[in-house]
């Protein structure tokens, strides 16, 4: 890292032992039309200067909504109600909007969570990080030289270039680096990062907050960071707010709440998180499950066989580039591998790896460009209607948005019952407690059925998924990103549920996912696929204990806090 | 604006071998724990049970039903919808009656509106006026509908060459203003011969269609993107049952928007049509045929040409006022999830 400039801000005298911001019983409360809603109740929290704080909870727990009322940017309809914000002794709780404007950017700068729809598409990234230079008073005479160093401090090659790009030419990570060095650009003795890399491959995640790290102890900048990750939060604050339903439950040293947490919530969670799991998920199968599953698991010793296989599977997309000229790009370049009857097999690569491409070929809803994918024995390119007509009854996928892949004109029972009307399967009374049994399976209560997708959460969405890919009876189970998008209690509820049901019905699944913690809860075989390609193809246990491809090796150190729970 | 502090260089410490071990500050921080009876803990991802189950379209009827705008245009609806089926009970003179003994003169008992120039009861007039505007304007909608939806749906779902084909069609009609085509239309001779409602229904249609293609054709490419198709057809759906069972339905929202807003504007282009003598013939009473009678007395009774001109403008605005109701209320953005 080249120097970095010190600016003013550092140079004030400040007391080391009084807190920078300080924040008492904040109680903030969202006016909607069906009512006040309280968002947050009893926020508190200490930010030492120079420390790292990380705010820590779901979505909806309020973790956004209470760093945001420190700036003073809460969205129309929602209001400070009640305790007090302190930010180096001043009293910043209804603040004039003259002194709010002031503070921010030169005294606390902030991080923003998208990197895609956070800067102005229309203006190229030095104006942009000129535009809070100029804000804050800094610009000076040298401006030019002065936007290309901010962005060179955030870790942006050729940054002189850069700043004359447009953010549409940046990759995420870039415009990431972009979002923090006009964060940062103002030398803020305070940084609030709102989810500052959810978005990101974990690679790039790790590198981006590395770099930040660098920066902020380097600075001297206290960092308050927003994240929904534990493991990512322990190792990077020093100090951890718990957040739940809009209270802190649980606040202290970062490496006590991992190691000893009290709240029975914080204990949840640490269990929960998958980047601090270490092993395979078991479930504790019931009596009958446990019958089930003796015989089943005779039948599997017996036939021990690849149930499906793939091979030399190739995907050439055409590019268009204006009139009749068109590029090839090879999304996925001569994949092979297998997957065992009643096993996992994870795929895992970051974006553009060509991973969901492979689980579309699988499924037969994109024609591979050669290559051959065989099912059960049979091969399945050049398949005639009815026997496709057939493989749909046994391979199942999951999708990975639960708020995209149900109908939201469907209600549940319809849904569920879809495939079974497809298929032409029993008669109205039947199809009708084949969906209760399914709903059953996926722990849902049978009342769901005539409700809308609308009406459920996340997670439950992907239940009333996993039921509808069940409805026929499949053997495989195709998993594209299939818990991203849920909440780290949820994902593991989904995951526990996905690991029962392939014990009690044998299922094989592929599961397709960017997250090597992921990987470990739930895989037996992982193939590792960087740029269409697999780099490794082994057992869970082989990948994580002696990796040996370099790429694999990187996405292993990437993972958050996976060294803290040792 | 002051100059620029001059920056102070610090030399970074080289860059020590990352170690991933957390962070541990030399301040003492305090441990704290809520009290657990503050929050207590729910069981993750519960179901709600309690609450009522609710449709799509059961949520935007209740946020419908409230909104003053909806209330007071549904009201004006029925209202014109009841004129136009039984104009008996709403008028006691008969329109056709006409003296011209009566012509221009004003309101009197039993003819609350006074006499047209050639001496009818311009209350009756309006009063049976309200069914052709109706029947236009219904009728054409309908017809937009099946020819433009099924075309657009049939365009944005396959997309190719079929997709290719209507957008230049569409641009064609696009280019043609509305009365300009229309009035060559009326003028050919089988339409010129058979004049009625038909003929201006169909005439209407014509230039109607390619504007509800377009729209259906965007709210199609829009659904059928989504991943509960791409499920459906991994279900085993074929792709023209998804077309029907999936994507329509899940389009249907702005249709139902532009439809109601359009049905106004039929009926304005009927009266348009009308008043220039080239829409309904004179022997069907219409606000158009009367506002165009009314011209010549325009500047000594304007009431004359004002009641039926008033009555179309109510309609109209109160079918545009529906439309705008509606929208709010299946906004998707709007609504939650």
């Amino acid at each position: 890292m080249s120097k970095l400039l010190k600016g003013p801000s550092v140079n004030r005298p400040s007391d080391e032992d009084r807190p920078l911001l300080e924040i008492r019983d904040l109680a903030i409360t969202f006016s909607t039309p069906e009512g006040p809603v309280h968002a947050v109740r009893n926020g508190r929290l200490t930010v030492m200067p120079g420390e790292t704080v990380a705010i820590v909870g779901e979505s909806g727990s309020g973790k956004s909504t209470t760093a945001l009322a420190a700036i003073g940017l809460l969205p129309g309809n929602g209001k400070v109600t009640g305790g007090q914000i302190i930010f180096d002794g001043e009293d910043i709780t209804h603040p004039t909007e003259e002194r709010i404007v002031a503070l921010r950017g030169s005294s606390i700068g902030m991080v923003p969570q998208d990197p895609m729809s956070n800067l102005n598409p229309v203006w190229k990234i030095g104006f942009q990080v000129k535009e809070t230079l100029k804000a804050n008073g800094l610009a000076g005479n040298n401006s030019k030289e002065r936007v290309a160093q901010v962005l060179a401090e955030a870790g942006l090659p050729d940054a002189a270039t850069r700043a004359g790009q447009y953010p549409h030419e940046f990759s995420g990570g870039m415009r990431q680096r972009a979002l923090i060095a006009i964060g940062l650009a103002c030398r803020p003795r305070l940084l609030i990062a709102d989810e500052p890399t959810s978005a990101l491959d974990v690679t790039v995640q790790q590198q981006i907050l590395d770099h930040l790290d660098t920066m902020t102890s380097e600075l001297g900048t206290a960092v308050v960071l927003i994240t929904h990750d534990l493991g990512l939060a322990a190792e990077r604050a020093e100090k951890i707010v718990v957040m739940y339903k809009g209270q802190v439950v649980e606040s202290g040293p970062a490496l006590e709440i991992l190691r000893n947490p009290v709240h029975p919530y914080t204990q949840r969670l640490v269990a929960a998180a998958p980047s601090l799991a270490s092993k395979r998920l078991q479930s504790q199968p019931t009596e009958v499950a446990e019958e089930i599953n003796a015989v089943v698991k005779v039948e599997h010793e017996i036939v021990d066989e690849d149930i499906l296989q793939v091979k030399d599977l190739t995907k050439v997309f055409k590019i268009r580039r204006g009139l009749g000229r068109s590029d090839d790009f090879t999304a996925v370049d001569n994949v092979s591998f297998s997957v065992k009857r009643g096993t996992t097999t994870a795929i895992v690569g970051e974006s553009g790896s060509g991973k969901s491409t492979v689980a579309q070929m699988v499924l037969n809803l994109l024609k591979p460009t050669s290559g051959s994918i065989t099912f059960d024995g049979q091969v399945m390119t050049d398949r005639t209607e009815n026997q496709l007509f057939k493989f749909r009854r046994r391979v199942q996928p999951i999708f990975q948005d639960p708020y995209g892949s149900l109908d939201p004109m469907y209600s549940i029972f319809r849904t569920i019952e879809e495939p079974l009307r497809i298929h032409g399967i029993g008669d109205a009374k039947s199809r009708q407690s084949r969906v209760k049994e399914l709903l059953e399976h996926v722990s849902m209560p049978s009342s769901t059925m005539h409700r809308f997708p609308n009406e459920l959460s996340g997670g439950q969405r992907q239940r009333i998924a996993i039921a509808r890919a069940l409805a026929l009876k499949p053997e495989v189970i195709i998993c594209d990103e299939a818990v991203s998008a849920l909440d780290v209690l949820v994902q593991a509820q989904i995951l526990n549920l996905l690991n029962k049901l392939q014990e009690e019905l044998n299922l094989t699944y592929l599961f397709i996912t960017h997250d090597l913690a992921v990987v470990r809860q739930i895989a037996d075989d992982v193939c590792v696929m960087e740029h269409g390609r697999i780099v490794e193809h082994s057992t869970t246990d082989e990948v994580f204990n002696n990796p040996q491809s370099e790429y694999t090796k990187n996405l292993l150190r990437a993972i958050p806090g996976a060294t803290l729970m040792l | 604006m002051s100059e620029n502090p001059t920056p102070e260089i610090i030399e970074p410490v080289a860059p020590a071998p990352k170690v991933r071990a957390g962070k541990i500050s030399s301040r003492h921080i305090e441990h704290y724990v809520a009290p657990l009876a503050e929050t207590p803990l729910q069981s993750v991802d519960k179901v709600d049970e309690t609450a009522e189950p609710l449709s799509m379209w059961a949520q935007a009827w209740r946020s419908l039903r409230i909104q003053p705008l909806f209330i007071i245009s549904a009201l004006l609806i029925i209202l014109v919808i009841l004129v136009a089926v039984f104009p008996g009970l709403f008028a006691k003179a008969d329109p056709t009656f006409c003296k011209l003994d009566f012509a221009r003169q004003g309101p009197s008992a039993g003819h609350p509106l006074g006499y047209t120039f050639q001496g009818c009861d311009i209350y009756a007039r309006v009063i049976y006026g309200a069914k052709a505007s109706v029947l236009v304007g219904l009728f054409t909608t309908i017809a937009v509908l099946i020819v433009g939806g099924t075309f657009g749906a049939l365009a944005g779902y396959y997309g190719g060459w079929l997709d290719a084909v209507l957008a230049r069609i569409t641009d064609i009609f696009f280019a043609l203003p509305l009365i300009l085509g229309a009035i060559i239309i009326m003028q050919l001779p089988a339409f010129r011969e058979n004049k009625s409602i038909w003929t201006v229904i169909i005439t209407l249609a014509i230039f109607g269609w390619p504007q509800m293609a377009r729209i259906t054709r965007g709210a199609v490419i829009e659904a059928k993107s989504a991943d509960y198709v791409m499920a459906s057809r991994s279900l085993g759906l074929s792709k023209f049952k998804t077309l029907v069972k999936h994507v329509v339905p899940n389009s249907l929202a702005p249709i139902i928007v532009i439809a109601t807003i359009s049905l106004g504007i039929y009926i304005v282009a009927e009266a348009t049509l009308s008043f220039l003598g080239l829409g309904l013939p004179p022997s069907i009473m219409s606000w158009g045929n009367d506002i165009a009678n009314a011209q010549i007395s325009l500047r000594n009774n304007p009431a004359i040409l004002m009641w039926p001109a008033l009555a179309l403008s109510v309609t109209v605005l109160s079918f545009i006022m529906l439309g705008d109701a509606v929208r709010d209320a299946l906004d998707p953005k709007s609504r939650k999830g």
